[in-house]
C-alpha cells in the first residue's frame, strides 16, 4: 500500500497530507484500493480548473493537465485522511465514476459535472444538480464569463 | 400540506375533470416553465434501470450487496397504482427551498428524489473573486444557521497555507464561539423539528433560547448572523466586557431548559410514536453514503472530529461524544439534545480557562494594526491600507481542512496560486452530502413521516446549494 502513496506535503505543518497522483486509467482502481485499505468514507470530491494557474508542484512523472479531480478519503479506523488527485485533460474531460465504490460520491460527482463539466463514466444519473437543466456552460471553469447575464429567467434576453 | 402537493400525473390531461382543455394548456405551460427535466423524478418506464435502483434507495449500489437485494426491486412495475407528487420547493416544512419528488403507492413512499439548486448563488465562484480578508464574509452566508463554523473552516484553511500560529486566546475564543454556535444551531433544529411534528410550544421555546445566544453574538461581533467575526489570523475583536457573566447566564438557562424539553418531548408518547423506528439507517449505509455528524453518530459510530481528529484545542477539553443505537429519528433527536448539554460543558470549561493575551496574530502582513496605531505610525497606515485593499498574499499550495459543524464534517479545500485571492475555494457542505440519505430514510415509510425524516436530517439549504 505504501508504494501507492507518494508523500507530497501540500501544506506545511500539521496539515500536511498524504496525496496520491494516479493517472486516469488507474484512478478508480486506486480509489478502490484505498477503500479496501480501510478508508471507509469518501469525504469530498471536487474538481479544480488549473487554466490560469501559473504552475503547481506535481511529483515527477505526473503530466499536468487543465483539470484535476480531487477526492478526499477518510479512514475512521486509522484516523487518517488521504487525497487522490487525478489529472483530466481539457480535450477529453472524462474520468471513471467512483459511485460504485463509494455511493456517497453520487451528489459530489454530479456537482463536479454541473459546475466544472467533468464527465464521470459509469455514473447512473449524471445530470445537472445545482444549475437549471438547460443551462449552458460550466460556471466554475476559469474561462466561463461571469456577469454577462443580469437575470437567469428563461424569458431573459441575450445569450446565456 | 395538501395545498403544496402538486400532482404531476394529471398534467395536461384533457380527460381529467378538474382540468379542462383550457386549464390543461395552462397547466402544461406552467409545468414546462418550472421543469427541471432530467433532474426530476421520472415515470418508471422513462427511468433507466440504474437510476431507478438508485432512487429506490441509494445504498443498493453498495458493492457488498447492501441491505436490499437489487433482484427484489420491481423495475418493470408499470401499474397505475403509483403516483408521483411534488413536495416543495416552497413547502413550509422543507427548511428552505428543498424540493422532494416522491413516488407513492397509497401513502407509502416508494422512491424519492431531492431536487436542489433553488438557492444556488455561486458562492464558490464568488470566493475566487474576493481576497482572503473578504472571503469570510462570503462563506459565512453558506450555512446560515452556523455561520461562525463556516468562517472557522475558511480561516483554518487559510492559516494552514500561511503557516501562522495563532495566539492561545484566539484559539479559545474561537472554541467558545463555535460551541455557542452549536448550541444555537441545535436549538434552532429543536424548534423546527418540533414545528414539523406539530409541537408548536417547542418551536417557540427553541427560538426563545436561541435568541439569547444570538443576543450575545450581537454583543460580541456586532451582528446576530453572518458575523465575519472569525477571520484569517484570529478573531475580529476581543470578547466584550462582562462576557463571562453573559455566557454563564446562557449556560445556566439553556441547560435548565433542556430538562424542560425532556418533559415536553422526550417522554411524551405522541412524540415517541412519531420518531421511534422512523427513518432507520445502519452504520454501513451511513458510511457508504458519506453521512457525517449526528446522522452518522445516531447509527452508533462514535465519530466526532472534535474528538477523533482534534483541531483548535479540543484535545484539552473534557466532553463526551454522544452516539445512538438504532439510527432512527429519535436517536438523532436525542443526540442533538445531548450535544447541547455537552457543548455547555465545553463552554464552561473554555470560560474558566480562557487564556489572556492577543486575540489575533500580531503579524502586520496578515492582520491590520490597531486603530490607534494608524494615527501615529506611517507604517501602520500602509499595512492597514494594504490589508484592506490588496489583501495578503498566501503561498502557493493546496489544503483540505475539516471541522465538526453542527451538521457534520464541514470541509474546505483551498487552492492558492500565490496571490491574495483563493484560486479555488471548495466547501464540503455536510448538508449537501447528508441529503443523499433522504431517499433511503424515506423508502417504505409513510408520506406523513417524510416531513419528520427530512427535518431529522437537518439540511440547511444555503449550504446545500452554496
Amino acid at each position: 500500500m505504501t508504494a501507492l502513496l507518494p508523500e507530497v506535503p501540500s501544506a506545511p505543518g500539521r496539515h500536511a497530507a498524504e496525496v496520491a497522483f494516479p493517472d486516469r486509467e488507474h484512478y478508480a482502481a486506486q480509489v478502490a484500493a484505498y477503500r479496501d485499505a480501510g478508508f471507509e468514507l469518501c469525504a469530498d470530491l471536487c474538481a479544480v480548473d488549473y487554466l490560469t494557474h501559473p504552475g503547481r508542484h506535481l511529483p515527477d512523472g505526473v503530466e499536468p493537465e487543465r483539470f484535476e479531480v480531487v477526492v478526499n478519503l477518510l479512514s475512521l479506523s486509522q484516523k487518517r485522511r488521504v487525497r487522490v488527485r487525478v489529472q483530466v485533460p481539457e480535450s477529453d474531460p472524462v474520468v471513471d465514476s467512483v459511485v460504485g465504490i463509494y455511493p456517497g460520491a453520487d451528489a459530489m460527482e454530479r456537482e463536479a459535472y454541473d459546475l466544472m463539466g467533468i464527465v464521470f463514466r459509469g455514473h447512473p444519473d449524471l445530470t445537472r444538480i445545482l444549475m437549471p437543466e438547460d443551462w449552458e456552460g460550466h460556471p466554475l471553469r476559469k474561462d466561463y464569463g461571469v456577469g454577462r447575464v443580469p437575470v437567469q429567467f428563461k424569458e431573459a434576453p441575450g445569450p446565456r | 400540506m395538501t395545498d403544496d402537493l402538486f400532482v404531476a400525473g394529471t398534467t395536461g390531461d384533457p380527460a381529467d375533470p378538474a382540468d379542462g382543455p383550457a386549464g390543461g394548456v395552462r397547466t402544461a405551460a406552467r409545468v414546462a416553465e418550472t421543469s427541471e427535466g432530467a433532474q426530476e423524478l421520472l415515470e418508471r418506464p422513462a427511468t433507466p434501470p440504474a437510476e431507478l435502483r438508485r432512487e429506490l434507495g441509494a445504498v443498493l449500489r453498495l458493492p457488498e450487496g447492501g441491505v436490499l437485494d437489487p433482484g427484489d426491486i420491481d423495475v418493470e412495475r408499470r401499474d397505475d397504482e403509483t403516483m408521483i407528487i411534488n413536495m416543495g420547493p416552497q413547502h413550509p416544512s422543507t427548511h428552505g427551498v428543498l424540493r422532494l419528488m416522491l413516488e407513492l403507492d397509497g401513502e407509502t413512499v416508494l422512491r424519492t428524489k431531492p431536487v436542489i439548486g433553488y438557492l444556488h448563488t455561486g458562492m464558490e465562484k464568488t470566493g475566487e473573486e474576493l481576497t482572503y480578508v473578504q472571503g469570510a464574509t462570503n462563506v459565512t452566508r453558506m450555512d446560515y444557521l452556523s455561520p461562525l463554523n463556516n468562517e472557522l473552516v475558511f480561516s483554518l484553511a487559510t492559516e494552514a497555507l500561511l503557516d501562522v500560529e495563532l495566539p492561545p486566546r484566539a484559539v479559545w475564543i474561537r472554541m467558545l464561539m463555535s460551541e455557542l454556535q452549536r448550541v444555537s444551531s441545535h436549538l434552532m433544529w429543536m424548534a423546527t423539528n418540533g414545528m414539523d411534528l406539530g409541537s408548536t410550544s417547542m418551536m417557540i421555546y427553541g427560538f426563545r433560547e436561541r435568541e439569547m445566544v444570538l443576543t450575545f453574538f450581537e454583543k460580541a461581533t456586532g451582528l446576530r448572523m453572518n458575523h465575519n467575526y472569525i477571520r484569517p489570523g484570529g478573531v475580529a475583536a476581543d470578547l466584550p466586557d462582562g462576557w463571562e457573566d453573559d455566557v454563564e447566564v446562557i449556560c445556566e438557562t439553556v441547560l435548565a431548559r433542556t430538562y424542560e424539553y425532556d418533559e415536553l418531548l422526550t417522554g411524551q408518547p405522541i412524540f415517541r410514536e412519531r420518531t421511534e423506528g422512523i427513518g432507520n439507517l445502519s452504520a454501513e449505509e451511513a458510511l457508504a453514503l458519506s453521512a457525517t455528524g449526528p446522522i452518522l453518530r445516531s447509527t452508533g459510530v462514535p465519530w466526532d472530529l472534535r474528538r477523533t481528529m482534534p483541531y483548535l484545542a479540543y484535545d484539552q477539553l473534557d466532553f463526551d461524544v454522544i452516539v445512538g443505537t438504532y439510527g432512527d429519528n429519535f436517536d438523532r433527536y436525542s443526540i442533538r439534545l445531548n450535544e447541547i448539554r455537552e457543548s455547555i460543558r465545553i463552554i464552561r470549561q473554555v470560560a474558566e480557562r480562557m487564556p489572556p493575551g492577543d486575540y489575533r496574530v500580531q503579524d502586520r502582513k496578515v492582520t491590520p494594526p490597531p486603530r490607534a496605531r494608524i494615527d501615529e505610525s506611517m507604517e501602520a497606515l500602509i499595512h492597514h491600507f494594504k490589508v484592506f485593499t490588496e489583501g495578503f498574499r498566501v503561498p502557493e499550495g493546496e489544503v483540505y481542512v475539516a471541522i465538526e459543524s453542527p451538521r457534520g464534517e464541514l470541509g474546505c479545500l483551498l487552492v492558492s496560486d500565490g496571490t491574495s485571492k483563493p484560486y479555488r475555494m471548495h466547501i464540503r457542505g455536510p448538508s449537501f452530502v447528508n441529503l443523499q440519505t433522504v431517499p433511503l430514510l424515506l423508502r417504505g415509510g409513510l408520506i406523513a413521516d417524510a416531513v419528520a425524516v427530512v427535518s431529522s436530517v437537518d439540511p440547511v439549504m444555503g449550504e446545500v446549494d452554496r
